[in-house]
């Protein structure tokens, strides 16, 4: 589903997934990961079954914007790490983008700021 | 007389009805009057506890959660309990879970094991009963200038 480098290459929504969408947008070596709402144990397994689908190999960087994750618990952040030690098992890059305060407490709390790369949100004013 | 409300919610142990606990859990917090960042704790540890539960409780089995929760005027206290099959050692769960150090090296990471340590960060108390199932109790206080009269109680 990413072999073509175009613009936007997969995206879906739709009633049945109200809870969470995710948008790939890549640009030469770069992968921008868009997640849109919720993550938590009903709506985890779709993100892991995305993540896991990357072709790490094709790519140098890859970049996980939360600016619209609404909810995350322990759940999202099992995702996360998997997704981050995969990657970085493979010499690629892992960024997450777009924090809330929320999301930025909930990496700071469980030690991940600390160990990943993260950049808060940044508001255009 | 009551010195508070309780409210008692009962779901199939299913990943779809986390978010609508979380979601009624929220509410409940509003009337007791915590903030909007101590409701997102409490949505965050009581969908720990349910979570565990869909998870662990009942193998293939369909069975239920029980969510009981006492609003006072100045705290909320929250059980969580699945009547179920599960044994679940609190002390020793509790050696195992825990924040991430920064000398833990990368391929080692857990992918789990957060859920019990952030409902004991988010909330004020948390203890687990293991006898017949497993039951969590949570409180969280309101902060004492934030105390209002959002629940009417029999308390005088």
């Amino acid at each position: 589903m990413m072999k073509k480098s175009g613009i936007i290459l997969y995206s879906h929504g739709g009633a049945l997934n109200m809870e969470l969408n995710i948008h790939f947008h890549k640009e030469n070596n770069i992968l921008k990961v868009f997640i849109e709402g919720e993550i938590d144990t009903f709506t985890a397994p779709k993100l892991r079954d995305e993540l896991e689908a990357i072709d790490i190999d094709s790519l140098v960087f890859i970049e996980l914007d939360l600016s619209k994750v609404v909810y995350m618990d322990s759940t999202g952040l099992g995702v996360i790490v998997a997704i981050y030690k995969k990657v970085t098992r493979q010499d690629g890059n892992l960024k997450l983008v777009g924090l809330s305060n929320r999301l930025e407490r909930l990496f700071a709390i469980t030690g991940l700021s600390e160990l990943m790369n993260i950049e808060a949100d940044v508001k255009v004013v | 007389m009551k010195a508070f409300d309780y409210v008692e919610i009962r779901v199939p142990a299913k990943p779809q009805y986390v978010s609508v606990i979380r979601l009624a859990i929220s509410g409940l917090a509003t009337r007791v009057g915590f903030l909007y960042d101590e409701i997102e704790d409490i949505k965050i540890a009581i969908s720990e506890a349910v979570t565990n539960i869909v998870h662990h409780a009942y193998e293939d089995e369909n069975g239920d959660i029980i969510i009981g929760c006492a609003l006072y005027t100045d705290k909320i206290e929250i059980m969580v309990t699945d009547y179920g099959k599960s044994s679940f050692d609190f002390e020793e769960t509790k050696l195992k879970v825990g924040p991430y150090k920064q000398s833990d090296s990368i391929s080692q990471l857990r992918e789990g094991g957060l859920g019990l340590f952030l409902m004991e960060t988010l909330m004020d108390e948390v203890k687990v009963n293991n006898e017949g199932g497993v039951t969590v109790f949570m409180t969280k206080f309101v902060k004492r200038e934030q105390v209002k009269e959002h629940v009417q109680t029999d308390e005088t």
